[in-house]
């Protein structure tokens, strides 16, 4: 299997190095056929390796490519560890970058950076590939810090617009913060173990447990809940949870594509992945546990909150997504790493797909992004609107929809977790959050859904006269990712969840296994199906839908008085909670005004004015005085060389 | 009886006169050059002495070459002061500042 | 011996005296004429110690040639003396305390510190009577320092070709020779056949006459200045 993982992940940066270096002499066909042929093998070759681990009896394999380097006892290597969770991401990864690149044909067109832009996803899919399949924490690194760069790189694409350059500024900046602490918790792991390999350091993972670190004013830490929190710091800052949420909506200044690959589908649940993959560390920590599901909790609500009050199409999603890596990081706390991984990939497709579909209606709008711009586009658009239909539908978790298992399951799992036992506060924090969050859900879902393909049109004649159906390149990843969308729940849900599909990849513990429990009332996708209009989350989600209903299609005006009645509660939603003032007033004011002292004190006036050029001016003021020495005349230089000489005679013969 | 000393006594005041006229005549040129084959001669009166007394011939060998070594700078130090005189029809010190940084 | 003491007071004195008049003298060829004294009393001082060779090379190279060479430039430089000479005292607190502390250090250095307290102890050892001092020099001269008198020699060279090449000049419209284009040169540059019409007799006047003046001066090879390679040179 070993030449299929080399070609998975080089293919995708060969062509990404032929595209970004040679985009002039292969043209812009060649661009983009070069990275789609290169990703469709990846594809092809990932899903053969998934299917060698389930149905063809293959073992898991840990190969270390190569030595990059060994320092006092560290070996730091490049190597593959595939196994099943390693496989579906691979899986989820390529199927997704395959249908942006195929829709990017038609959304970039006529864009100039057009082999650019097909270099730089191709660059990301090698990044993340290389990111979900190694086997040691410094190439996880490496592909963590590559997925970020493209990613900035990506929501900088139209360097020109200066939005995009302050939005991907800061979401380089905001994932700093969640590297630092990434990177202390790697750095935490090799003095704990002195390996960066993770089937070393989970060997070893009792041992780590059992020691405690100094931390803050001498309390005594565990060695593992400061490891596993300090990993779960970078998570927050990739899977954009708050308060490091912050990049996330803005980083939808970025094209449309990119939003969907990896905004949506990929990057941002690399810190789930990455959490999934540790479960044997987490499993030890009860209290990294608790900061996890209480962070996911509060991301899952509040950012959905925010959706509601959106008006870009596109941000409407990103709060969407937030909201959804908010449940995947819930069921991580909950010790639910299958529930977490399963909606991750069932999110990747119905996301991806909500994605491509706003862009589409970006392309047919020409480029508006403003909900309220637009409306009754049902009829202009149904491709558009019937697969669109299946993503929001997916992503409130309607019965049969590959939404409905991931989620349902999900919340099924955090009610039946280890915390009621354990800790009831955290308890009732994560169930209310996740219950609440399905009424959210559903209300700025369809909110959405229903200001832009139901209801008035309102946009200009101009406009409304050149609204057509998008092209087949575009449609096409919308009906392919729509069809996963739909029914991939239904299939997988069984093995995944229930039939110890992970096998050793995922590690729980016994008191933890809340998946298990629910196994044993596993009655197969039918019966889960039957018995969903009997529980309380159907009923929240037909709740926010008909919400939806009533106030953006049968009485458009009361939203208005709604704003009116509670104002402040508006404005607190519309600023989205102060964080971003917070930030730049606090942080980033602080740190300006900091720097602005030490650059007018510090550097201006005492490193640069009496160091530098104070010794300048003193040595030029000296050499001023000296130069009146230097008349110029012979008998100058002839008086100070018998001045020195009888000076010299004088120290010999009187003072030596 | 006559000896070393003497002869330093005598190089002494030679050296000491010659500095005094470098200073006193700064102006002139030609005196500052002469001035300084009198410093010249000073040291060879040191050199000789000390040959004597020692009795080795090496001192005198000394002579002998700075007597070499300053005619050449004689010659030479009178050559510039031609070219100089040619071009500037002077040869005052006080006119010659073109060292000067 | 009292012969010799005398004979260095008296000659010391005379050289500190000729010292004190190039230094004060007025004009520089007085000045010249001091130092040309003082070269001869110190001739004779090296003599009284001994170093017979030295006396007569400092006679003969100094006064013989440098000392007139310095006089000959005085000459051809025609130098103003008054207007340099005006300013002579107003330096010389300074050169008189200069001289001063440098000569109360020396003598201090020479009579105090010198380990021989005692003038006896300085005082010259008489030579053997077969003494010779310049075949002495000149043994120790061939032998031992004979690369340095070769480096003495080149030195003396530099010293011609320097201060020949200093004071040369071309003065504008001095006619050299050019050897190497004078041999250089052909015969066609030099000799001009002129292809001439037999003339009517009736025509012979005054102009053929013209014509035979210049004429075989050409033919005799004698070509006009400019082609023997004479020129001007700036």
């Amino acid at each position: 299997m070993y030449p299929y993982y080399l070609t998975i992940v080089l293919a995708p940066l060969f062509a990404a190095i032929v595209a970004g270096f040679f985009g002039k002499q292969i043209g812009r066909a060649g661009a983009h056929w070069i990275t789609i042929l290169a990703v469709g093998l990846s594809c092809l070759l990932s899903a053969y390796v998934l299917y060698q681990l389930y149905w063809g009896g293959a073992e898991p394999e840990n190969i270390s490519v190569y030595t990059w380097a060994v320092t006092d006892g560290l070996r730091m290597e490049i190597g593959f560890l595939v196994d099943r969770l390693t496989a579906l991401m691979m899986v989820v990864v390529t199927f997704v970058s395959l249908m942006v690149h195929i829709y990017t044909i038609g959304y970039m067109h006529d864009d100039p950076g057009y082999s650019r832009f097909f270099s730089y996803i191709s660059l990301f899919t090698f990044s993340m590939l290389m990111l979900v399949m190694s086997n040691n924490f410094l190439q996880l690194f490496f592909g963590w810090e590559a997925v970020g760069l493209v990613s900035y790189l990506l929501i900088g694409f139209w360097f020109k617009r200066e939005t995009a350059i302050v939005a991907n500024l800061k979401a380089f900046l905001v994932n700093r913060v969640g590297d630092f602490g990434f990177l202390l918790g790697i750095a935490a792991v090799v003095m704990f173990t002195g390996t960066l390999d993770y089937a070393e350091v989970f060997a070893s993972r009792d041992s780590i447990a059992a020691q405690s670190i100094e931390v803050f004013g001498g309390t005594a830490w565990n060695a593992m809940t400061v490891i596993c929190i300090l990993l779960f710091i970078g998570a927050m800052g990739k899977s954009a949870q708050a308060p490091l949420h912050v990049w996330l909506p803005d980083s939808m200044e970025g094209p449309t594509p990119i939003s969907a690959l990896i905004h949506a589908a990929t990057m941002v649940t690399a810190g789930i992945f990455m959490v999934a993959r540790m479960s044997p560390l987490y499993e030890l920590s009860e209290v990294a546990l608790a900061t996890v599901i209480v962070i996911g909790a509060i991301t899952a609500l509040f950012m959905g909150l925010l959706g509601i009050v959106q008006n870009d199409i596109k941000r409407v999603v990103a709060y969407s997504t937030l909201s959804q890596l908010g449940y995947m990081t819930v069921a991580l706390g909950a010790s639910a790493y299958g529930a977490a991984v399963f909606h991750l990939m069932t999110h990747a497709f119905f996301k991806a797909l909500l994605f491509l579909a706003a862009g589409s209606v970006i392309i047919a709008m020409h480029h508006e992004q403003d909900i309220r711009k637009m409306g009754g586009l049902r009829k202009y658009m149904p491709i558009t609107y019937w697969t669109s239909l299946i993503g929001t539908l997916a992503l409130i978790g309607f019965p049969g929809s590959s939404g409905f298992y991931s989620k349902d399951l999900l919340i099924e799992a955090v009610r039946d977790s280890h915390w009621l036992s354990t800790d009831a506060w955290v308890y009732w924090i994560a169930c209310l959050s996740v219950l609440l969050g399905v009424f959210v859900t559903a209300l700025y879902s369809f909110r959405m859904f229903f200001l832009v393909f139901h209801g008035k049109e309102r946009m200009d004649a101009k406009t409304r006269s050149h609204l057509h159906e998008t092209p087949a390149v575009v449609t096409v990843p919308l009906i392919l990712l729509a069809v996963p969308s739909a029914v991939i729940g239904w299939i997988t849900v069984e093995p995944i969840l229930f039939g110890g599909f992970f096998g050793e990849s995922i590690v729980v513990g016994e008191s933890h296994d809340a998946l298990a429990k629910l196994g044993e009332h596993w009655h197969g996708s039918l019966a889960l199906l039957l018995h969903a209009p009997v529980t309380p989350v159907f009923w929240l989600a037909v709740a926010g839908t008909a919400t939806a209903w009533y106030l953006y299609l049968v009485r458009p005006e009361i939203p208005g008085k709604i704003v009116e009645r509670f104002s402040s509660a508006y404005k607190l939603l519309v600023n989205k909670y102060y964080f971003d003032d917070l930030y730049m007033k606090g942080f980033a004011g602080a740190g300006r005004s900091i720097g602005k002292v030490l650059w007018e004190k510090g550097d201006q006036r005492l490193i640069d004015g009496m160091l530098v050029n104070g010794t300048a001016n003193s040595v030029g003021r000296l050499a001023g005085v000296l130069r009146q020495l230097q008349t110029g005349y012979l008998y100058t230089y002839a008086f100070a060389m018998i001045i020195g000489l009888t000076m010299f005679l004088g120290w010999l013969v009187w003072f030596r | 009886m006559i000896g070393l000393q003497h002869y330093l006594t005598l190089s002494a005041m030679l050296f000491v006169l010659a500095i005094a006229g470098i200073v006193i005549n700064r102006r002139n040129l030609i005196l500052l050059l002469m001035c300084i084959e009198l410093m010249l001669l000073a040291v060879n009166f040191n050199f000789i002495a000390f040959s004597r007394h020692l009795g080795d011939e090496t001192g005198q060998v000394f002579v002998f070459f700075i007597l070499t070594v300053a005619a050449a700078e004689a010659a030479i130090g009178l050559a510039i002061l031609v070219v100089l005189f040619r071009n500037r029809r002077s040869i005052n010190v006080d006119e010659l500042n073109t060292m000067k940084g | 011996m009292l012969f010799q003491i005398i004979l260095f007071y008296l000659f010391a004195a005379v050289l500190i005296g000729a010292a004190l008049g190039v230094v004060f003298s007025r004009n520089p060829v007085h000045s010249i004429m001091y130092l040309v004294l003082a070269f001869f009393q110190s001739a004779m001082l090296w003599l009284l110690a001994e170093a017979e060779f030295l006396a007569i090379v400092l006679v003969l190279v100094y006064v013989g040639a440098v000392m007139v060479l310095f006089l000959f430039v005085v000459m051809m430089l025609d130098v103003n003396v008054e207007s340099i000479s005006r300013q002579l005292t107003r330096y010389a607190p300074l050169a008189t305390g200069i001289a001063f502390i440098m000569a109360l250090a020396l003598i201090q250095l020479i009579w105090l510190r010198s380990g021989t307290e005692d003038p006896s102890l300085g005082a010259f050892q008489p030579n053997p009577a077969d003494y010779d001092n310049t075949k002495a020099l000149g043994a120790v001269l061939y032998t031992e320092h004979v690369y340095a008198f070769e480096i003495a020699a080149v030195i003396l060279l530099l010293a011609i070709v320097a201060a020949i090449t200093l004071t040369m000049r071309r003065r504008p419209g001095l006619k050299v020779q050019d050897i190497s284009k004078q041999v250089a040169v052909r015969a066609k540059d030099r000799v001009r056949v002129v292809k001439m019409d037999a003339e009517p007799k009736e025509k012979m006047g005054a102009e053929p006459k013209e014509k035979m003046g210049t004429e075989p001066m050409e033919k005799m090879g004698v070509a006009p200045r400019e082609k023997m390679g004479a020129e001007s040179k700036e």
